[in-house]
Formats: C-alpha cells, sequence, structure tokens
C-alpha cells in the first residue's frame, strides 16, 4: 500500500500557492481589474499625448504685420509659451475671431502692435505682445541711434545672472510626478485588492470548513505561506503587465521622455515595494482573517491595518503633487507601515537619497520575520475555531 | 510485522471547565469496521479531530501501527469531518486532484485516482461542475471520494451517512465493507444505529467523553435483557397477567412483547398463550442496538438524578 508517501514542506507550500494562482488568474474579477487598469492607463498617456501637442493660442497675421510672424514665435518661445500664427486678409481675419477660430489678429502696417480680440485678450497673450512691442520699440531707437538691432538683440538674450546653489536643490520635473501619483495609485490599489483577497481566502476556508481537511495533511503555516505567495505572485504579474504597459505606451508615444534606464528603474522599484508591501501586510491580513468565520465579518477585522494604507496614500496623493520634498512624507516614507504607499511614490519622483530608500527596506525586511512569527500563531490557533470571532488575546494566548 | 492497527490511548480534553474527552479509550484492527455512537455532544467529533491532528489532546496518545501518529502518517488517513468542507467555487474534479496531490499523489496518480473515484461514486458526469452547484447529497459523494482518493490505509469518517438517500447510503455501505476486506481499519460516527449493527463488526458506545461499552454487536447485545415475542391472534389484553415473573413490555395487536424475570417459565408463557388459542410467533428476541444505547444513555440519566 501506499507506504511512504512524502510530501516535502515547500511542496505542499507549493501545491496550495498553485492553486491560489489559477484560481485567481481564471477569476472575473482579475481579468477586469487588470483589462480596466490597462485601458485607464493607455487612454491618460493618449490624452496627455493629444494635450501637450497643441499650442498656447493662434494669432492671425494681416497686410503690414504679416513680417511679425516670425519675431512674435521667437518672442513666445523665449517665455515659454507656443504661438501658431496664420496669414490672413484684414476682413476674413476679423471675422475668424469673430467666430472663435483665432485668438487675435495683429493690424496696421508693423511698425506698431495693434491687436483685434473678441472680448478680452488672454493674459499671457498679452504678455508675449507686450514684450514684442517693447523690442519693436527698442530696435527703432536702436536704428535712429545708428545701431544693429540684431547684433544687441543677441548681447542681451546672451546675458544671464550666474547661480551658485549651496545645497543643489532637486529639480522635480512635472512627468516625474505623474509617474511618482500612479505609481502611488498602482501600489495602493494592489494592496488593497490583493491584501484583502489573502483574508477573504482565508475566511473561505474556514467558512467552507474546507480547512479542517486541509489542516488534516498540511500545517498551518503550509497553508498560510502557500496562500500568500500564490496570491502574491498573481499581484506581481498584474503590476508587472500594468507598470510594463504603462511604460512603454508613454514611451512609444512619446509622452515620456524619461530614458529607458530611468523608466526601469521605476518599475523595478514599483514591484520590490509591491513585494515587501504585500508580504508585510498581507501577513496581518491572513492572521485576523482567521479570526473570523463569516466573509460579513472580514471587514471588520482588516479595517484597521486596512487605515495605514489609505493614510499613507491618501498623505502621499495629497501633499507630494504641491510640495515633493515634504519633510512629513520623507520621514513617513521610512517608517514600515507607510514605507509601502509613500516610498514608491517618492521613488518616482526622483531625488530619494540613498541611504533612506536603503534604509525603508532594511525596516520592512527586518519587520517581515517577526510578522511570520506573530501571523503563524494568531493563523495557527484561531483557523480552526469557527463560530464567535476569536478574541485577538487568546489566539495569541492558546498554545 | 506489526499489525496495522489504530489505537485511541487515553485521549483527554477539556475546553476551560467543560470534560470534553476522559481517558477515550480503543482501538480499531486492521480490516475491522468500527462504529462510533453517542449522543450529541458525547465527544465522537472530538476524538476524530484530534485523531486528524486537527485538535491537539491534553493527554493521551493515538497510535498507527504501534507508533505514535504524525503528519506523515497521517496522510494515510481518509477523512470526512462532520461539518463538510469543500472549496464551493472550486470544479469537483480539480478540487479532488488537489486533494490527492496534498495527500502525496503525483499528478498523473491524482488524476487516475479521480477518475476513479468520481465513476464509483457515481458523480464522474459532475466533475467539470463548482462544488456550489450540486445537490447536498452528491457533495457528500464528492466528499466522501475526497477521503477515499489517496487510496488511504486508515479512515475516519463523522457521520459519513447523515443526508444520504438509501442508494447512496448503499454505495456507501459497499465502499466501507470493501475497504475493511482490504485490511483498512474504517472507524465511522453515525446516529443511524440500524446501520451501524448491521454494518459494524464492533461498536464503542460513549456518553459524557467516557467509553462506556465497546464490544462487538452480539456481545453487546447478548449481555442485555431478552425479550419474548408472542403473537397469539385470539388472546385477549391481559391474557400474560397472572404469570409468575412475567411483566408485559408491549401488547400492539396481536402482538405481545414480554419481559421475563428470573426463575420466569417461558414453557408456561406459551402453554398460557395456546389456552387462548393458535400460536403463530413464539420467539426470543435479544435486544437491539437501539435498545441497548437508550439504556446506556438513561443508566447515565438516572445515575446523574440519584
Amino acid at each position: 500500500m501506499s507506504a511512504d508517501v512524502r510530501v516535502g514542506d515547500w511542496q505542499a507550500v507549493g501545491l496550495v500557492a498553485n492553486r491560489e494562482i489559477n484560481t485567481r488568474v481564471r477569476s472575473k474579477a482579475f481579468r477586469i481589474t487588470t483589462a480596466a487598469t490597462l485601458v485607464l492607463l493607455v487612454g491618460f498617456t493618449l490624452v496627455m499625448k493629444f494635450a501637450a501637442g497643441g499650442s498656447d493660442a493662434t494669432v492671425g497675421v494681416s497686410g503690414g504685420s504679416a513680417a511679425l510672424a516670425a519675431p512674435l514665435k521667437a518672442t513666445a518661445t523665449s517665455i515659454g509659451q507656443t504661438i501658431d500664427t496664420r496669414e490672413v486678409t484684414e476682413a476674413a481675419g476679423r471675422s475668424q475671431v469673430d467666430s472663435g477660430d483665432l485668438d487675435a489678429l495683429l493690424v496696421g502696417d508693423g511698425s506698431k502692435i495693434v491687436v483685434v480680440v473678441k472680448k478680452d485678450i488672454d493674459e499671457k497673450l498679452r504678455n508675449v505682445l507686450n514684450v514684442l512691442a517693447g523690442q519693436l520699440a527698442l530696435n527703432e531707437e536702436i536704428k535712429d541711434l545708428g545701431g544693429d538691432p540684431t547684433r544687441i538683440g543677441q548681447q542681451v538674450a546672451g546675458a544671464k545672472a550666474v547661480v551658485e546653489p549651496m545645497q543643489p536643490p532637486y529639480d522635480y520635473n512635472g512627468q516625474q510626478l505623474v509617474i511618482g501619483m500612479i505609481a502611488g495609485i498602482l501600489i495602493y490599489m494592489s494592496l488593497l485588492i490583493n491584501g484583502q483577497a489573502v483574508a477573504q481566502g482565508v475566511v473561505e476556508e474556514k467558512s467552507s470548513r474546507v480547512v479542517e481537511l486541509l489542516l488534516a495533511t498540511i500545517r498551518p503555516w503550509q497553508l498560510m505561506a502557500g496562500k500568500v505567495l500564490g496570491i502574491g505572485a498573481v499581484g506581481l504579474l498584474q503590476m508587472l503587465i500594468i507598470g510594463g504597459v504603462g511604460i512603454a505606451a508613454g514611451l512609444a508615444t512619446g509622452v515620456l521622455t524619461l530614458s529607458v534606464s530611468t523608466a526601469i528603474g521605476t518599475v523595478i522599484w514599483l514591484v520590490v515595494w509591491f513585494l515587501l508591501g504585500f508580504v508585510a501586510y498581507s501577513l496581518v491580513f491572513a492572521a485576523l482573517g482567521a479570526l473570523v468565520s463569516r466573509q460579513e465579518d472580514v471587514g471588520g477585522v482588516i479595517t484597521p491595518p486596512l487605515m495605514f494604507v489609505i493614510l499613507g496614500y491618501v498623505l502621499g496623493i495629497s501633499i507630494l503633487p504641491s510640495d515633493p520634498g515634504s519633510h512629513l512624507v520623507e520621514v513617513l516614507s521610512i517608517i514600515p507601515l507607510f514605507a509601502p504607499t509613500l516610498m514608491p511614490m517618492r521613488l518616482a519622483m526622483g531625488g530619494v537619497p540613498v541611504w533612506e530608500a536603503g534604509l525603508a527596506v532594511v525596516l520592512v525586511v527586518l519587520l517581515i520575520p517577526a510578522l511570520v512569527w506573530l501571523a503563524g500563531r494568531i493563523y495557527s490557533n484561531a483557523v480552526t475555531r469557527s463560530g464567535a470571532r476569536v478574541k485577538l488575546r487568546d489566539a495569541l494566548r492558546a498554545a | 510485522m506489526v499489525e496495522r492497527r489504530l489505537e485511541i490511548d487515553g485521549v483527554s480534553k477539556r475546553y476551560g471547565d467543560v470534560v470534553a474527552l476522559r481517558e477515550m479509550t480503543f482501538a480499531v484492527a486492521a480490516g475491522e469496521l468500527f462504529g462510533f455512537v453517542g449522543s450529541n455532544g458525547a465527544g465522537k467529533t472530538t476524538t476524530m479531530r484530534i485523531a486528524l491532528g486537527v485538535l491537539a489532546a491534553d493527554s493521551g496518545v493515538v497510535r498507527w501501527a504501534g507508533e505514535p501518529i504524525t503528519l506523515a502518517t497521517r496522510r494515510h488517513i481518509g477523512y470526512m469531518p462532520e461539518e463538510r468542507g469543500l472549496y464551493p467555487k472550486m470544479k469537483v474534479g480539480e478540487q479532488l486532484v488537489y486533494l490527492a496531490r496534498l495527500h502525496g499523489l503525483g499528478a498523473t496518480g491524482a488524476k487516475r485516482a479521480v477518475e476513479e473515484w468520481t465513476e464509483r461514486l457515481g458523480v464522474a458526469g459532475r466533475r467539470d461542475d463548482e462544488v456550489q452547484k450540486l445537490s447536498l447529497g452528491n457533495q457528500q459523494r464528492v466528499q466522501l471520494a475526497a477521503a477515499l482518493v489517496h487510496d488511504p490505509a486508515i479512515l475516519v469518517l463523522d457521520e459519513p451517512f447523515s443526508g444520504l438517500d438509501p442508494v447512496a447510503v448503499d454505495v456507501m455501505s459497499t465502499v466501507l465493507l470493501d475497504k475493511a476486506a482490504q485490511g483498512v481499519p474504517v472507524v465511522f460516527s453515525s446516529h443511524q444505529l440500524d446501520l451501524v449493527e448491521r454494518l459494524c463488526h464492533r461498536v464503542g458506545i460513549v456518553r459524557s467523553g467516557q467509553m462506556v461499552a465497546c464490544d462487538t454487536v452480539d456481545a453487546l447485545r447478548a449481555g442485555g435483557v431478552v425479550h419474548l415475542v408472542v403473537d397469539a391472534p385470539g388472546a385477549r389484553p391481559g391474557w400474560a397477567d397472572g404469570l409468575a415473573g412475567v411483566t408485559v413490555v408491549e401488547h400492539s395487536g396481536t402482538r405481545t412483547v414480554l419481559d421475563l424475570g428470573d426463575g420466569a417459565d417461558d414453557q408456561a408463557v406459551l402453554r398460557a398463550a395456546l389456552a387462548t388459542g393458535p400460536v403463530t410467533e413464539f420467539s426470543r428476541r435479544r435486544q437491539s442496538l437501539t435498545e441497548l444505547f437508550r439504556n446506556v444513555v438513561s443508566e447515565h440519566t438516572e445515575a446523574v438524578a440519584a
């Protein structure tokens, strides 16, 4: 008969993890959330592309003012605006301004700036035109004094203040802020969805009593580890697909102008922090899930740790866009409770000192063995006790 | 070779002040079908859960083939928990393969065993259905398949017959007898005492966490009171009242059940019966397991009252 059947410790964990992976990858919820996130992300990239492609204003030039088209564009560029120009007859131009096709129309002989607008002029466009008008006046004076306006213009343009920063600040560019926010949302969603899946999975086994059958063959820690690893693997796969497709879409459409190495670095940090955050939080969720026997009660027990995930995310998303160097966020992002949500946001934005990034990782890595021990103890003691909610203190105490 | 016996030796368990098991002791030999009976809460389920390692005993030991049972030997036990447990949303076939593999079968071996047992238990057509879509009776068959797919060397079944239709009861009985015939010790608990009486080689009666009677069905019944059944169509009620040492237990229709005290003469009873007319049945009847069980339980109640 079957005298020598051996299932290795990790083979049992592997079997459990494999079941979790199969079940979750085939579930509708997983496919729909992954697809929906991808669609949102690619859609966002496309929107950014079209939004970035347009100019700030379209100005018509007519008659003598047609010669102003090139200086107008150059002036606009020098103060960070993009202006398109279109040559029209004055009559056609006026009707286009009236219909809104043109934002403004330059009329006159080109020696002075006379602008026709529908009602009032855009403040930025007014600035551009004022600067241009000043330049024209200056050029006239220089010519009257016998100078060469072009040469003087070049000299003026070349003169700049030399800045010597004592502590060079990190230059957060807009793209990296956006990527940081997206990284934050991804980590947050993933911790939320997959962390809850662990707790629900534990309760499913408990409420359907299948746990009794399982524990007759494998040890509680193997069941818990298999579940955490299996769901974690699926979450990781999802994260890689979403992160990879998102970055690829960004680079392909030209919305992202990061170097490929920075992009890959961002995805790697995202994965590292997902894994660390997921393992730490899901151990807690698994242990707390084992305390209750009904799906309705899951929410109640996992809310306290979930609040830390939510709090970290909310702080990050509300403080970082306006103040990327926030001291509060800097400190919180090293504390293990908040690090999984805040650190990846900061890392995606860039400018995190190496020691901070390293310390945050080390602290979570040190915390994990303690959590394994604690969660294993609570889980083993509580998972076979069905019925009323097991008190946390009882679960810790029982041998 | 050591005999493949399952021994429960002096197992005790208490929950706070409540004693669930007190020195529970019995053994099931290889090839034996052992019936475990007792009122609700007597300790049957607790004993089985301890044998499976789902619960830890406070003291005592469970042995298999002379050695204390370990996780490795537990993999050879086929277990059917009292509360049925399967993943409701997992397909029958996949679920059974998973459980077989947790018990140490290889992928192909597990698949083959699942095919064999689902055929045999009549749920082969439902292999691709989620468990929750099956009727309760069919879920029970799947549960039995889960206990059997890994070709267990020991079977421990908690209430395997509850909720089964007569056909399924026959299927289950055949499977249990077959397994016992293969030399597997089989323990099952049940409240259907007629079934236990018919199937089991030996029976253990549990009361308040203790084994109060444990022997073959015949031996248990032999120890009890003997009743006399008389069927005399012409007799009126009260025909046996004057007989020395005889008390009427029951009189229904033409049948009378009598309890013979010490020194009572059954031949005198027969003569009295014949005096009333023809006698179509005259037999000694040993008490059934049900009566025995009632006696055991009522002894306890009297003891408590006294």
